[in-house]
């Protein structure tokens, strides 16, 4: 598998219901890619997590028991870095960049708008599980700041005051 | 047929942000409807780092530079510049009306830079190996592998005097001739593109416009130092930059530039990629190397330095992106060429990312030496919407901010650490008197506190502390005592600290309590934000006579904190308002101001 397929966000909707056992063959799939790799668990989890969206606590324990690695350590390496999950996230995963350039031109009231708009605080997704709201630490897209960042999609320049047009599209599932 | 025109399209993330890719397509489409498709070459390039006027669109041989171009504007440049042979004028990037700045020289933002890590960007299609071997590309390997011993090569970064780009500033050579001189029979060399300091995007840019160089300079170092592999760590957060790095490093195996026996020299040598997961401290050379290991990416005590002892325990050559790029120039050219650009101090030119309140944002390469002065005011254009520079913050989390009067300074290693900020990776962002220093600095806190990985606790706990504090006088509830709180824990940190980010978390309070005291005190004794920017200190008002009761801002207020009926005067309750500002943006005449 190419690097780079193993960060599109295009997670199956099917399999945040899947009974997590299912997924194991996909998961020894995934393993098989590895095998030979050294220090295989990061790519490991990221491959499972562009699978199922998310990291299961039964997919770990699984993971753990395919690579004899320690759930405590899987877990520490899963907890440690910011892009694993181990809850569901919402359809869409909204980041507002608040790096240094889109913090000074106006990237904390966008992301308060956000989270206004939407009722959710950082971390959190909407109810009907369309939204998550997250924060992104530069793009590195500063010459646009304040920058979003929905699913795949940079969005330049948001206003506060735009943020509600912005979500439309994303909200009656007509995004691009 | 010869070719007519060869028109380039910026492929950058911000450019293609805005539309690029459209326009590159409607730019083939409408070459093929109107017949010349044969005459012209369309190319896709990296980022040519004038991100302010973006989508940018370059046309040769004119060098007609057309700026902020729409997809539908593809239709007009085909019809009027390829097939009538007539500029744009509209599309052209012209500053001053009464002087038309039509071609690449004539624009100031470039006329100061001095391109040698962004040699190709915005110049080949990074996606193609040609473009780049007709730009002397892997001239430099050849050279090394079949002219030069491994000494020579070392010798020749000696007189060069490359220092390391991401940010120590540490002699290249002399890492690369620690990992030579050990006896090891596996060695590893590792690229860091985990650039994760906030607003700076050199590397990324790099790595999107040219990366068959980073390819070239680690399989140089490879053959010098005795390695056989590489490893590429780079942040998720780039996936075009990904992209175009696995079909650079396709197209080189498929050219036997990588993989056995490269260029039938006997000497094989190969690359894997590494995602990083989201962890800015995974940007220390040694946390990093714990990432690949597939670890939590904790930084580990130096010495032994991974040079010696690095990936897996073994000897191994880092070095960043920016730094890679240099390499290949240096062999090519020679390192007395490269050592006579620069300052004593530092060799060779640097890339910085300028943002935040600047007129030009872009990427820009200048020789070392070359005063802020220039790069802000000259290259960059001043400050945007007639505001007044009040300082230049680089470094990012780990650096400081300089003022007014420091603006002549020649920048290089030496000269910033001198003023109390540092080099760094190259973010260069530009603050005006409307922003706060101290919430500025406050956000520097907050990223270091989230950033710390936890594992020694002067970081970790000391972080905290810091920005604690910072809060409270935000909030308006600092007491003078707080400054040598602060100052304490600051020196405590730097001195305690495991690694580079806990060491340089406090960089940014102690330069801020240096140059802006004053606005320190202001927040503590008058509880006032000079700025207008820290919410517990200010209030939004309207002014009676500017107020025509339009009604826009009271509808547009998220909690209906604006009584008035139309055509009379609108008024802000205190006691409603969440100060989120949208009134102030809304309203068209200038009724809303801060207190």
């Amino acid at each position: 598998m190419a690097v780079a397929d193993s960060l599109s966000n295009n997670t199956a909707d099917a399999n945040h219901e899947m009974n997590p056992s299912d997924t194991f063959p996909m998961i020894d799939t995934i393993i098989e890619q590895y095998r030979d790799t050294g220090g295989a668990l990061i790519p490991v989890l990221q491959s499972t997590q562009n699978l199922l969206g998310y990291l299961p606590k039964e997919s770990l324990q699984y993971i753990s028991r395919a690579l004899k690695i320690p759930y405590s350590e899987v877990t520490g390496v899963v907890t440690f870095y910011s892009f694993f999950s181990t809850v569901p996230r919402g359809k869409h995963v909204i980041r507002v960049c608040l790096g240094t350039a889109c913090y000074v031109r106006g990237g904390k009231d966008v992301l308060e708008t956000f989270s206004r708009e939407l009722g959710i605080k950082v971390g959190e997704t909407s109810e009907d599980r369309q939204f998550s709201l997250e924060i992104g630490r530069c793009f590195g897209a500063c010459g646009l700041a304040p920058v979003v960042m929905i699913d795949e999609d940079v969005h330049q320049r948001v206003k506060p005051t735009k943020i509600r047009e912005l979500l439309v599209p994303y909200r009656n599932g007509e995004e691009s | 047929m010869a070719l007519r025109n060869y028109i380039l399209v910026c492929g950058g993330t911000g450019c293609e942000s805005a539309g690029a890719d459209s326009i590159y397509k409607n730019l083939i489409s409408e070459c093929e409807l109107q017949g010349v498709a044969d005459e012209v070459q369309i190319i896709k390039t990296g980022c040519f780092g004038f991100c302010e006027q973006g989508p940018i669109v370059k046309i040769l041989p004119e060098d007609s530079f057309y700026v902020q171009v729409k997809p539908e504007d593809a239709k007009e440049l085909v019809s009027e510049h390829i097939v009538k042979g007539r500029e744009v004028a509209r599309l052209l990037y012209n500053k001053n009306e009464s002087k038309k700045h039509a071609k690449v020289e004539d624009i100031e933002f470039y006329q100061k830079q001095f391109r040698i890590v962004l040699r190709n960007c915005g110049f080949i299609n990074p996606e193609n190996i040609d473009e780049y071997v007709a730009r002397e590309g892997y001239a430099a390997l050849e050279k090394v592998l079949f002219e030069m011993t491994p000494d020579d090569v070392i010798n020749e970064l000696k007189v060069a005097g490359l220092r390391g780009r991401g940010g120590a500033g540490f002699p290249s050579w002399m890492k690369w001739n620690f990992t030579k001189q050990v006896e090891d029979d596996v060695k590893y060399v590792v690229c860091n593109a985990d650039e994760g300091d906030p607003g700076a995007y050199m590397d990324r840019s790099t790595l999107e416009g040219d990366p068959h160089s980073i390819l070239e300079a680690m399989t140089i170092a490879g053959y010098t130092c005795g390695a056989s592999k590489g490893y590429i760590y780079i942040r998720a957060e780039y996936p075009l930059a990904i992209k175009r790095l696995e079909i650079a490093m396709g197209q080189a195996r498929e050219y036997g530039l990588l993989g056995e026996d490269i260029l039938g020299s006997g000497f094989g040598f190969d690359i894997e990629i590494r995602l990083g997961a989201g962890a800015f401290v995974c940007g220390e050379e040694t946390a990093l190397l714990a990432s690949i290991e597939g670890e939590r990416g904790m930084p580990r005590p130096r010495p032994p330095f991974p040079a010696v002892k690095g990936l897996w325990g073994r000897p191994t050559v880092i070095n960043n992106v920016e730094t890679w790029a240099n390499i290949p120039v240096i062999l090519l050219k020679g390192g007395e060429w490269f050592s006579k650009i620069g300052t004593d101090d530092s060799k060779g030119t640097k890339v910085f990312a300028l943002t935040g309140k600047i007129r030009n944002s872009g990427l820009v390469e200048v020789p070392m030496g070359t005063t802020l002065r220039e790069i802000i005011f000259d290259i960059g254009g001043g400050i945007a919407n007639g505001r007044e520079f009040k300082a230049v913050q680089t470094g990012g989390p780990s650096g400081g901010v300089i003022t007014k009067e420091h603006l002549d300074t020649p920048i290089d290693y030496g000269s910033l650490t001198g003023l109390g900020s540092m080099m760094g990776s190259g973010g260069m962002i530009v603050m005006d008197e409307d922003d706060c220093i101290v919430d500025v600095t406050k956000f520097y806190l907050g990223f270091s506190v989230d950033e710390s990985c936890g594992k020694c606790s002067p970081c970790r706990i000391g972080g905290r502390s810091l920005y604690n504090l910072l809060d409270k006088i935000t909030k308006g509830d600092g007491e003078m005592e707080d400054i040598d709180k602060m100052k304490e824990i600051g020196a405590a940190m730097k001195k305690a600290s495991l690694c580079g980010l806990g060491q340089t978390a406090p960089n940014p309070i102690l330069s801020t309590l240096h140059y802006f005291e004053k606005e320190y005190l202001a927040h503590i004794k008058d509880k006032r934000c000079p700025a207008g920017k820290c919410k517990e200190l200010i209030s939004y008002n309207i002014l009676a006579d500017k107020c025509i009761g339009c009604t826009a801002c009271a509808r547009k207020c998220p909690v209906d904190a604006i009584i008035g009926e139309r055509r009379q005067l609108h008024r802000i309750d205190p006691d409603l308002c969440i100060k989120c500002g949208v009134c102030l943006e809304t309203c068209k005449f200038g009724a809303v101001f801060v207190r």
